[in-house]
């Protein structure tokens, strides 16, 4: 009982991941629990993503991790000159992973990763303030990644594959900020599209100068992906020759998911570890959301991202044979720059708290347990390029948002 | 590890508790602050302008978009309460038990080249009756049509009197009974507080129908019961009865905010069509001018006819030698037919105006100008010839000339009619304003610079130019949504001045301007 209180106590204090733009770093409930650290920690599967290097170090011949976490985000707006106040519809996301490995001989690994690192869900109140921007948006993308991993000495090791992406789009916004039919509705239009796919890649490496430190390093590729000819319903617009018909037709878009670079270490002292990863997420990439309807309309939206860094610390500590105790801190500075504040990715810098602990069940079977709370300073910000479709002219959109995100985790080690 | 999934429960419910929250979240109360105002009970007491009128007629969105909703919706934020309004049944507008005198909106439409032009929404027929009465309680008490007097008169809401024109059927809709003011209406929901604005009519209908009523500043007429639609009301009536209006709502202590009357002719009904709209290439001109110079010659003659001196002839008939020039031309209007001005047009002075609703096509085939025939060209090839016409063929050119109506144009007297009695009755607003200690919003500046310049938003500029200025909807009198917003934004600075209220602005970009729909057969 004390134990478990001092467990408690433990995960109240410290506490883990998201980032910013619409990269979600949930991608292990270990490591989720120990910052989303990972890239030089030799712990489990969740290694097909962190860093492929390390599978070849791992002790089983069969390692299999599935989790999934429920993130809870709200975001609160209001604009104090304007008297405008608005607030997210809590949504849930649960994103899912599943990793499997496999020592097909002393020198050989191979492994097969299905995880969601980029996604997006906010549902504002239908024609807020800033809906001509975004009422709701909800983007996933599914990476699925066979991987092989080459120990080249006890020091040394490298690993890769090639990765298969499949992703989803629903966008709706409103056409302007006052455009409305006959009845006074709001003109708007839903983009939708669904097993948008392309193909990327990442590499690893891993070193081990001592018997406790190790060094990894990983790159996973950029992806754009190209949606062609997906659905746009255009509603609610004035039955006039000036506008879009009402109804369906299709639209094109890109939307990147940017390269991810990693550098870390982990150093084991008896029953610790500790670990730090560094990220390089290469946003720059994501200039503009261009839109390109079947009708001849078009949407451009200057995003101007640059590129950014996350700085994440994770501590594990082996409490008893079967409970392993971890916590992690992170900063993660955001892609956004200021005056490109959109709220349909309304992040700022933040820090992550997480933690979470492993059971084992059996010697090979063990629960993983994660959490992450994800704080973000108040912000003053604008979006200052949206420019009235029908008068060509800037309007820019401002207030100060708020943003926190809370995601619980849950997940299963199975090693053999 | 049952135990411990519960820890994690009870943590779990911890964080989600732990929403973002604002570190001066403008939503609490304390935030906003109606100052010494009470916003409780709010009405709003005027015409179109209170009602939401716009494009022609009253219409649900129309009404949502009034200044009195908008206002209310700041006014919630410190104090106010419900605000309610007699809403019309549909966003067609009109009457549809009298949808002749009382048609559906303007919508812009484009023709068949693709040229936009209001037109009357066939989308949907009106589907609101004025006989069917919602009750009397209604926090927005705006009676489109409605003049400084009519607020106190009684029996102005009785549907039996709206197809003899006696009453007004706005009124009709939520009258309290068949004999019921307005005022008294007003004045029985015990308001906290109101907004008057009131007398815009008391010009408006003077200055829409071309000047075609009497001017009572000039009769002395002081019965209001007498006037006819188009007449400007006396000055010392508009007082009178402004001062009683102000006194029975300021009589439980309410506070309150007026505003004063904008210039009618810078509206865009009034300078949309400009007076020199005749425009015309070297030969048309030269033809016109010769044109002119046959009439001279035709008039001479019938004034010497008459036994008059010859040189007197000339001198009379010399005023219709209009010279037309390569280019824009003032058009021609009717004048009092007299013995100096025997045929009874003059060309337009510059500061003259025409109404929208004036025959374009008209004008394009000669209104305003003169009307060729085949005939007349005969008669004046006669005459370059050197010949003389016959008295019928001079009576044909003479009838060739197409001057405009009274009812098209604003000539100067009627200018200064209405300009001198909207400025007497602004000096009534602003001073009995201040002599009651209410807020006074100063519109009629505002309107001007709209006029002069235009006034910026977040989102580009609004001017009073039609269809596209964005602050006037297509009857060319009645603002948009976004005027209201900005007339909204006034009258917030002027309880800001008045009553210490601090309240957010609205954003004028949030509100519309004109809508558009090809739903017009």
């Amino acid at each position: 009982m004390k134990k478990l209180l001092s467990l408690v106590l433990f995960i109240s204090v410290v506490s883990a991941t998201y980032a910013g733009g619409y990269r979600v770093s949930v991608q292990g409930q270990r490591a989720i629990a120990m910052g989303h650290t990972g890239v030089a920690v030799v712990n489990s599967a969740e290694l097909v993503f962190f860093n492929p290097a390390g599978l070849v170090y791992l002790e089983n011949n069969l390692n299999v991790s599935v989790g999934a976490s429920a993130i809870f985000t709200d975001v609160i707006y209001q604009n104090a000159s304007l008297g405008t106040t608005a607030e997210t519809d809590s949504s849930v996301g649960t994103p899912l992973n599943l990793y499997g490995s496999y020592k097909v001989n002393d020198w050989m690994s191979v492994g097969l990763g299905v995880y969601t690192p980029y996604g997006s869900e906010v549902t504002w109140p239908t024609d807020w303030a800033g809906s001509h921007l975004v009422n709701n948006i909800d983007l996933a993308a599914i990476y699925v990644q066979p991987v092989v991993s080459f120990k080249l000495s006890d020091y040394f090791s490298i690993g890769g594959g090639p990765i298969y992406v499949t992703g989803s789009v629903n966008f709706n916004r409103n056409f302007n900020r006052s455009l409305t039919d006959i009845e006074g509705n709001r003109s708007n239009i839903t983009v939708d599209d669904s097993g948008v796919s392309n193909w990327g890649w990442s590499v690893g490496a891993m070193f081990n100068p001592t018997e406790n430190l190790r060094i990894g390093f990983s790159y996973r590729s950029e992806i754009i992906l190209e949606a062609e000819d997906g659905e746009a319903t255009f509603a609610n617009f004035p039955n006039s020759p000036a506008f879009p018909a009402n109804g369906n037709t299709t639209f094109s878009a890109e939307l990147p998911l940017p390269a991810e670079l990693t550098i870390g270490l982990s150093y084991e002292y008896k029953k610790w570890l500790f670990a730090f990863d560094f990220n390089r997420q290469y946003w720059e990439v994501y200039e503009s959301l261009d839109l390109t309807f079947g009708n001849g309309a078009t949407s451009l939206n200057p995003r101007n991202y640059k590129n950014s860094s996350v700085y994440r610390f994770g501590l594990q500590y082996q409490a008893t044979e079967k409970i392993a105790l971890r916590a992690g801190y992170y900063r993660d500075e955001s892609p956004v720059q200021s005056g490109f504040f959109a709220p349909e990715t309304p992040r700022n810098d933040s820090d992550g708290f997480s933690g979470g602990f492993s059971f084992a069940v059996t010697p090979r079977l063990a629960i993983d347990a994660s959490f992450f709370y994800l704080r973000f300073d108040e912000i003053d910000e604008s979006y200052d390029f949206g420019v009235d479709p029908v008068s060509g002219q800037a309007v820019p959109f401002e207030g100060t948002y708020k943003s926190s995100a809370f995601a619980p985790g849950l997940g299963l080690t199975y090693k053999m | 590890m049952i135990k411990n999934i519960k820890y994690l429960a009870i943590l779990a419910v911890g964080l989600v508790a732990c929403e973002p929250e604002f570190d001066n979240p403008i939503d609490e109360s304390g935030v906003f602050t109606s100052g010494e105002a009470n916003f409780s009970n709010f009405v709003a007491l005027g015409n179109s302008l209170t009602a939401g009128f716009a494009d022609g007629a009253l219409y649900i969105t129309g009404q949502e978009n009034s200044f009195p909703n908008i206002l209310s919706q700041q006014f919630a934020l410190a104090g106010g309460g419900e605000f309610t309004q007699p809403l019309m049944a549909d966003n067609a507008g009109g009457f549809s038990n009298d949808p002749v005198r009382f048609p559906t909106r303007f919508v812009l439409a484009f023709d068949a080249q693709g040229n936009p032009g209001p037109a009357r929404f066939t989308g949907a027929a009106p589907t609101t009756d004025f006989t069917n009465n919602l009750g009397s309680s209604f926090n927005n008490m705006g009676v489109p049509g409605a003049k400084s007097y009519h607020l106190a008169a009684p029996g102005y809401g009785n549907a039996a009197g709206v197809a003899a024109g006696l009453a007004n059927p706005y009124y009709a809709r939520f009258a309290s009974s068949a004999t019921s003011t307005v005022i008294g209406d007003a004045v029985a929901q015990s308001p906290t507080f109101f907004s008057l604005w009131i007398g815009n009519n008391d010009i408006l209908s003077y200055a829409t129908s071309g000047g075609v009523g009497e001017d009572h500043n000039v009769t002395g007429n002081l019965d209001p019961s007498t006037y006819g639609s188009n007449d400007i009301t006396n000055n010392n009536v508009f007082a009178s009865v402004y001062n009683d209006l102000l006194a029975a709502l300021t009589s439980n202590g309410a506070g309150g905010v007026v505003l004063n009357l904008p210039d009618v002719t810078s509206l865009p009904f009034f300078t949309t069509v400009p007076n020199n709209a005749l425009v015309l290439d070297a030969t048309q001109a030269a033809s016109l001018t010769g044109f002119f110079q046959a009439v001279v010659g035709i008039v001479t003659a019938q004034i010497a006819g008459t036994g008059a001196p010859l040189a007197q002839a000339q001198a009379i008939a010399s005023q219709y030698a209009i010279t037309f020039n390569a280019g824009p031309n003032r058009f021609l209007i009717k004048t009092e037919v007299t013995p100096t001005n025997p045929l009874g047009f003059r060309q337009m002075t510059e500061e003259e105006l025409l109404v929208l609703t004036i025959d374009q096509a008209a004008l394009a085939q000669g209104y305003g100008s003169v009307v060729l025939t085949p005939e007349v060209l005969q008669v004046l090839g006669i005459l370059q010839a050197g010949g003389m016409p016959t008295a019928e063929q001079g009576a044909l050119v003479i009838a060739a000339i197409s001057a405009i109506d009274d009812q098209d144009a604003l000539d100067s007297d009627e200018l200064t009619a209405i300009e001198t009695a909207r400025t007497s009755f602004n000096a009534t607003i602003a001073g009995l304003a201040a002599a009651n200690g209410i807020a006074f919003y100063d519109v009629a500046s505002d309107l001007s610079q709209a006029a002069n310049g235009g006034i910026p938003f977040n989102g580009g500029i609004i001017t009073s130019d039609f269809v596209t200025g964005g602050g006037f909807s297509l009857d060319g009198v009645h603002p948009t949504p976004r005027a209201h917003a900005l007339v909204t934004n006034g009258i917030l600075d002027a309880i800001q001045e008045t009553y210490g209220a601090q309240l957010p602005r609205v954003d004028p970009g949030d509100f519309g301007t004109v809508t558009l729909s090809n739903e017009v057969n």
